[in-house]
């Protein structure tokens, strides 16, 4: 299996496995996320479901493990492909049309969605998860919101600073998704003339999807509409 | 009466692979717009020589865009403004009066300079060497309808060879990749039966060279098709992709 790391086909196999793979779990995410819009306890239900279970915990760890392969492979093509491109660089340079803004930029996009996880992680799972990890170990922290998941949205989302900041992020979800889908499936090596025009097109519908469902939550929260149920 | 132009070019000189280059411009009087952007640069070695000043170095054989010898990165595009066709096709009608125009050389880690605007992209001729072919037993001449093709393998194959090896792909990438030359090269010989006995070891062979020679990693943003002068398309990498995975999952 050394190819999957010593050749650029093998190394962009492996951006394309772990892409798709998160792609997957943001569809799951985002799909669990619209439930809060509807009612808060069946949200606080997978919440509770997807606590500090040991089929989460090991779903974190996969989940973990994905983004931090897709990070460390982002870095090494980038700069493996910095050095193809050459000493001198060109004095002039035009963009051609076909040619996608955020395929050109997917470091940048990943970078902003990266930080921004951060900061989700940080206002999420640091409170819910980790506090009932925190618990199990012993420490003296309070569980009693651990597995409140439509608290901490609201808490959240009432901040309309958090909810730009959010929305945001989104967006560059949003590109680094169009590019990021179809291209895996280019990768993967599963295209041609025909469906190179239906892999942009279902990109582009599954990117939408996904990002409209995270912002609806956010929407929908800032505004004080939801949970329509309790 | 053809219409002329007045120009500038702002053209990259180097005087060797290790000395340090710049760009120096040049004034250009009464270009004819019929005129391709070849002999506009033959016009102003003219005048260079005239001048004695050294002229400028450029590839070209033979003007009729299939050999695949002119380059040049013209106004941040390879082959120029224009698309589908060579430098040399490129016609003086599609600058304006009073433009600078500026003309570097394919700027790629694996493509260095030579001298001027000329590059070695003898990297290409490597990449073939190492699976670019098929092996023939020779014999008898067999009979041209012996091996059945379907029409659609047969275009496409044919569209994949009409590749002419003149590095814009590798020269437009962000990624400096010459992973479309790759998979026209690759493409031409797996889609026709002839290819297909060899083409594990072709792609596994000629990727590897690809790799060791510098070029970079696609990353699929498609200037490469964009920019192609025979209009190669993306999809081909979608089939060098296909083989070579292949390829490796059989091993």
């Amino acid at each position: 299996m050394t190819w999957l790391s010593n050749s650029s086909v093998g190394r962009k196999v492996v951006m394309s496995v772990t892409g798709a793979a998160l792609v997957l779990f943001l569809l799951f995410h985002a799909t669990m996320n619209v439930v809060a819009i509807f009612s808060g306890d069946a949200y606080n239900a997978i919440c509770k479901f997807l606590g500090a279970n040991w089929y989460a915990l090991v779903g974190t760890l996969g989940l973990g493990f994905l983004v931090v392969v897709h990070i460390i492979y982002a870095f090494i093509l980038s700069v493996q492909n910095y050095r193809a491109r050459g000493k001198e660089r060109y004095a002039v340079t035009d963009r051609q049309k076909d040619v996608e803004w955020a395929s050109k930029n997917m470091l940048v996009l990943g970078i902003i969605v990266v930080c921004f996880i951060f900061l989700h992680l940080y206002n999420f799972w640091a409170k819910m998860q980790l506090v009932e990890l925190q618990h199990m170990a012993g420490c003296a922290v309070n569980t009693s919101l651990a597995q409140n998941g439509v608290y901490h949205i609201q808490q959240l989302f009432s901040s309309p600073v958090y909810s730009i900041v959010y929305l945001v992020w989104l967006a560059a979800l949003w590109f680094h998704l169009t590019h990021g889908i179809w291209s895996a499936m280019h990768t993967l090596g599963w295209n041609n003339n025909i469906w190179m025009a239906r892999w942009k097109c279902i990109a582009k519908i599954v990117a939408t999807l996904i990002v409209l469902m995270f912002a609806a939550v956010v929407v929908c929260f800032a505004f004080g509409i939801a949970p329509i149920c309790a | 009466m053809d219409k002329t132009i007045n120009i500038k070019v702002k053209v990259w000189r180097q005087a060797g692979p290790k000395a340090k280059g710049a760009f120096e411009t040049y004034e250009l009087k009464n270009i004819s717009t019929d005129s391709s952007f070849l002999e506009m640069l033959d016009v102003l070695n003219e005048q260079l020589i005239s001048q004695h000043k050294e002229p400028v170095a450029f590839d070209h054989d033979c003007r009729e865009g299939i050999c695949g010898m002119c380059s040049l990165y013209i106004n941040g595009h390879p082959h120029g403004p224009d698309s589908g066709v060579t430098t040399c096709q490129l016609h003086m009608r599609k600058f304006h009066d009073g433009e600078t125009i500026t003309v570097e050389p394919w700027r790629s880690h694996a493509f260095p300079v030579i001298k001027d605007l000329m590059v070695d992209r003898r990297a290409y001729d490597k990449i073939m060497q190492a699976g670019g072919y098929i092996s023939v037993n020779t014999g008898g001449v067999p009979d041209a309808n012996a091996i059945p093709i379907p029409k659609k393998a047969a275009d496409e194959a044919m569209d994949a060879a009409s590749c002419i090896g003149c590095g814009a792909c590798a020269a437009a990438c962000k990624n400096g990749s010459a992973m479309l030359f790759v998979a026209a090269k690759v493409s031409q010989f797996a889609l026709l039966p002839q290819g297909k006995v060899e083409a594990a070891r072709r792609v596994k062979a000629m990727l590897g060279k690809m790799d060791e020679l510098g070029f970079g990693n696609c990353t699929n943003t498609g200037a490469c098709a964009a920019e192609c002068p025979k209009n190669v398309s993306l999809s081909n990498i979608a089939r060098l992709n296909r083989e070579f995975i292949c390829a490796k999952l059989k091993d």
